[in-house]
């Protein structure tokens, strides 16, 4: 019998030990990892995977709260992953002034005029690959290779809430102020949309959501 | 129904119930009490579903004032308890009449003490869960002299007669704690596991419901300059920052991080480590790799 191979990544899923009731999933890309989330979902709902959390990462996936890991662990590099897109409902439109501080650095980092920031920020739609960090923040993806930008040397100790910032591979929006290494190119109209803990979701953006932002002037 | 009273908050008094476990893909921190076992026990004590809010405190204890009569068991780390200024049993349920004062006093031992409360409380709830979270913020603020906290109704069946275990064996100046290795142990240096074997840590005053964090020796990287991208977290993970320094997290740890993690501790070691002072040492006992995760 030959294993069938995970169609998505290419490579085999990996998984690793996470504690004795854990296991984090290498999958070696983020397509891979988005796919294996979705698997992992599916087979939740199915009720062929009973785990108190399941916690994508940007290459990765963390199943935790797994009452046999070893069993688990035994047949995901069998795993065979569809491509699917796994995107949640409608695409959510995220409108924000090009105001940040950051403006004119990251123009002079993408090697081109401050207003194009704008242009090339809103013309991407992204997706919400996973979230971490404080919530309702999630780290968005889309942005073409040339536009990864550096984090900042120095880190701020705050960042005012509804921030838009770019840092690495992502962009994101600061759902209230907390520390940030990322560059502030613009700010959320309505940050308090990020996070509602009263509302089904919490969070505006949870893995799986496309986004696109909107140019507004105050 | 009715409510406690906070006469004296102490350095930091939480309230603190199983947490919020299930919401860490939206960045939710687990919370919950740091030292489950001792506030599992305590709750039992008072008479409660195991999941009732109880208080935290953080070495200098906390006075309550009652609203109603309430029965309240002081567990965790072992202080004086008194009633109106009569000495009472610790580890033991309270008979607390409306309108009594309970202090309970500094950690002789230890770090966290539970109040456990017939009915439990019932503060500002944030995502089904009463628990304070220092990290993101969620749950109830950290509770302020004048606060009152309403009480849930008293439980159908009255609080057991059961003596609290003795000797309470949640502290000593030295923790050894069983840390299973992975899942980035090829991230650090050939010697990462003997040093980790053979190291000794001590807890530093920077540390809290996030963490510990320890001194001691350093935990190489195999190369610092290779970045992990952000990946998921486990409470109980030994996660090392390029400065080779490790980090225990604790319940308020955060959901994702970019820094390897060397290994885990169980349930009991998280317990301990919660109850762990400043100056505490810390030893490993790396438990090897599971053959699963060799075969592939």
């Amino acid at each position: 019998m030959t294993a069938p191979q995970n169609t998505t990544s290419g490579g085999r899923l990996k998984p690793l030990p996470a504690g004795p009731r854990g296991i984090l999933i290498d999958c070696g890309t983020g397509e891979a990892a988005r796919a294996c989330y979705r698997a992992l979902q599916a087979r939740r709902v199915n009720g062929s995977l009973e785990a108190t959390d399941l916690v994508p990462g940007a290459t990765t996936v963390l199943v935790d709260g797994v009452e046999e890991p070893e069993l688990l662990a035994a047949e995901i590099p069998g795993w065979v992953l569809t491509d699917d897109t796994g995107h949640v409902g409608e695409t959510v439109e995220i409108p924000v002034c090009y105001d940040g501080p950051d403006l004119e650095a990251v123009a002079r980092i993408w090697g081109v005029d401050p207003e194009a920031v704008a242009d090339i920020h809103t013309s991407v739609e992204y997706e919400a690959t996973f979230c971490g960090f404080t919530p309702g923040f999630a780290y968005l993806e889309g942005l073409p290779e040339h536009y990864h930008t550096p984090r900042l040397e120095e880190p701020r100790t705050a960042v005012p809430a509804g921030s838009v910032a770019v840092g690495g591979p992502y962009t994101g929006v600061y759902p209230r102020t907390s520390p940030g290494g990322w560059r502030l190119i613009a700010t959320m109209t309505n940050p308090r949309r990020l996070w509602h803990e009263h509302r089904e979701p919490a969070a505006l953006l949870v893995p799986g959501t496309r986004v696109r932002f909107v140019k507004v002037s105050i | 129904m009715s409510h406690i009273e906070i006469i004296r908050s102490g350095i930091l008094t939480t309230c603190q119930d199983g947490g919020r476990p299930g919401w860490a893909h939206l960045a939710v921190p687990p919370s919950g009490a740091a030292d489950r076992p001792s506030w599992r026990l305590a709750n039992q004590l008072a008479g409660n579903a195991t999941a009732a809010c109880a208080l935290e405190t953080t070495l200098t204890g906390c006075t309550v004032r009652a609203h109603r009569n309430v029965t309240v068991v002081v567990g965790g780390a072992p202080c004086a308890v008194t009633v109106d200024g009569r000495p009472e049993a610790w580890g033991q349920p309270v008979k607390l009449a409306a309108g009594s004062v309970l202090d309970a006093g500094p950690a002789e031992v230890g770090v966290r003490s539970y109040l456990a409360f017939s009915g439990g409380l019932h503060p500002k709830a944030g995502l089904g869960s009463h628990s304070t979270c220092l990290l993101s913020g969620l749950g109830p603020a950290p509770v302020k002299d004048g606060d009152t906290i309403p009480l849930g109704p008293s439980p159908a069946h009255p609080p057991l007669p059961t003596q609290w275990p003795a000797p309470w064996a949640g502290v000593n100046d030295e923790i050894v704690m069983k840390l299973h290795l992975g899942p980035r142990l090829d991230h650090f240096a050939e010697d990462a596991v003997d040093e980790l074997a053979k190291g000794v840590w001590t807890v530093s005053e920077q540390s809290n419901r996030v963490g510990l964090r320890l001194t001691g020796p350093t935990l190489r990287h195999r190369d610092p300059a290779i970045e992990l991208p952000s990946e998921g977290i486990v409470a109980g993970s030994l996660q090392v920052p390029p400065n080779g320094r490790p980090i225990l997290f604790g319940a308020d740890h955060p959901t994702t991080g970019g820094y390897p993690v060397i290994g885990v501790v169980g349930a009991a070691s998280q317990a301990a480590a919660a109850q762990a002072r400043p100056g505490t040492r810390i030893r490993f006992a790396p438990i090897p790799m599971p053959q699963w995760s060799e075969v592939l």
